[in-house]
């Protein structure tokens, strides 16, 4: 049993080391190819495989700074409470039927969003602690952004939990049927959206934007630190796809899904990162304004709207 | 009336075209380029064909070539006196200077300045990018060929001058 505990542990610890990379590469790779590039090329010899192993000793060499007005242990803290969160939600999403999950949680659902919205803490945090001024406005756009978008990803996630009536998110992939893909449609939407949001990934980088706050709260961190926070960055992207997989696509479902459940929802989660990565590429920024008309007078209607749907169909087929 | 939204789709599509679309890039230090005739890379010098009219050096934007010559007496068998003739001693291009506006070459009257596409003499030390004559008369086997006439361009000077003087006579 202690075994069984410590091998599941082990397994995630695994994915969660190695699914961010493997997003990151293809990222890197995806990324370059739309702009009608080659990518890295050099590192590993074969097309660059090894590039992101590079970085990470590069970052590894770097001299780690910490601003002499710096708020220093609450600077050096914010990269773990970035990262750590994402290293717990995929301890709880379903990787196949049956028993295939890190830990099958009762109220699983619940236990994602609350966690997630960790996130936005680590963001304040390195934010205010930097003692910057280019970091605070970030830091508070993130705030604004965070907490705005935090409603419509809980609101859509309640959907397909009212949908398959249980908060486990094993049992809301093992409720899951074809047809909710159109009856979640709405929800699916919204979910992915304010999902891109929540993680800050263009063209929800506001908080970042690089071209008016230089780096916004990453600015004055260097390093592992740099590191940890970008590694959370691309877990981010794992974990929102994973959930958007398991959530609205079905997770393991699909042919064969006995003997392969494992390996659809690791394609539908790839397939959903590939999105994330393409939506990057060809995308702008959202101002401030529109960010925030986007969420208040787009999605979280949305959101409402598909729950009455939701509640309303239940009640039907009841 | 357009549908709200068909910009972000057709932003889509585009990179989406591009991925699947293979990359034309050449790796350089792996592949040579491809470069296209009459690439400016470095300047040769064809010494035999200079005869110090100084007319590069003077029309140099930036004053990049340097020219020492000195006079040597010919004597010409049944000429009634010696003839006088211009013996290049320096002739330097100094690449840290030069702008390849490519001047010295349209103007020298003789042919002796030509285009070379290779471009790989960067330097570690800016002195060394004075090339001496030695130097530029060794790019001169770098030199293509002269491209052929563009098919579809207008006709050559020579060629219209001929055929004018045909329907002339």
């Amino acid at each position: 049993m202690t075994w069984e505990l410590i091998l599941r542990v082990a397994l995630v610890a695994v994915a969660f080391l190695t699914l961010p990379l493997l997003v990151g590469q293809t990222e890197h790779k995806v990324m370059a190819h739309m702009q009608a590039r080659l990518g890295p090329m050099y590192a590993g010899a074969f097309h660059g495989w090894a590039q992101l192993i590079a970085d990470g000793v590069k970052f590894a060499q770097k001299e780690d700074v910490t601003p002499r007005a710096a708020d220093g242990p609450v600077f050096r803290l914010a990269p773990a409470v970035a990262l750590l969160p994402y290293l717990l939600v995929l301890l709880v999403i379903p990787l196949g039927p049956g028993d295939l999950v890190g830990q099958p949680l009762d109220v699983g659902l619940f236990f994602v969003l609350a966690v997630v919205g960790v996130g936005v803490i680590a963001v304040l945090m390195a934010a205010w602690a930097s003692a910057n001024k280019y970091s605070l406005l970030g830091g508070l756009r993130a705030a604004a952004q965070l907490l705005g978008y935090e409603l419509p990803f809980v609101l859509s996630a309640a959907s397909v939990a009212m949908a398959a009536g249980t908060l486990s998110l094993p049992g809301i992939v093992a409720a899951w049927e074809p047809w909710w893909l159109l009856w979640q449609l709405p929800a699916t939407i919204v979910f992915f959206v304010s999902g891109l949001a929540e993680i800050r990934r263009p063209p929800f980088d506001m908080p970042i934007a690089d071209s008016e706050l230089v780096f916004g709260y990453l600015t004055e961190y260097t390093g592992l630190r740099f590191a940890f926070f970008l590694l959370a960055e691309y877990v981010g992207i794992v974990v929102i796809s994973a959930l958007t997989a398991a959530l609205f696509l079905g997770g393991w479902h699909g042919p064969w899904a006995e003997s392969v459940g494992w390996l659809w929802m690791l394609l539908k989660t790839g397939a959903v990162a590939f999105v994330v990565i393409w939506l990057r590429v060809s995308w702008p920024r959202l101002r401030e304004d529109q960010l925030q008309r986007l969420c208040w007078l787009v999605l979280v209607p949305l959101a409402l709207a598909q729950l009455v749907l939701t509640a309303g169909v239940r009640v039907a087929l009841s | 009336m357009s549908i709200p939204g068909a910009g972000l789709g057709k932003g889509l599509a585009v990179t989406l075209k591009t991925l699947v679309t293979p990359s034309t890039t050449q790796q350089y230090p792996d592949v040579a380029p491809e470069l296209p005739p009459r690439s400016r890379g470095v300047i040769a010098l064809r010494e035999e064909n200079c005869t110090v009219c100084m007319l590069c050096s003077r029309e140099c934007p930036d004053w990049c070539i340097y020219i020492d010559s000195h006079k040597e007496e010919v004597v010409v068998p049944g000429a009634a006196r010696p003839r006088q003739r211009n013996v290049l001693d320096r002739f330097d291009i100094d690449f840290s200077l030069c702008m390849y506006c490519g001047i010295c070459i349209e103007v020298c009257p003789f042919d002796a300045l030509y285009w070379s596409p290779e471009f790989e003499y960067a330097e570690y030390d800016i002195r060394d990018l004075m090339h001496d004559k030695d130097r530029l008369g060794e790019w001169m086997a770098t030199v293509p060929p002269p491209p052929p006439h563009d098919p579809l361009g207008e006709p050559s000077k020579e060629e219209t001058a001929v055929a004018k003087r045909a329907s002339a006579s």
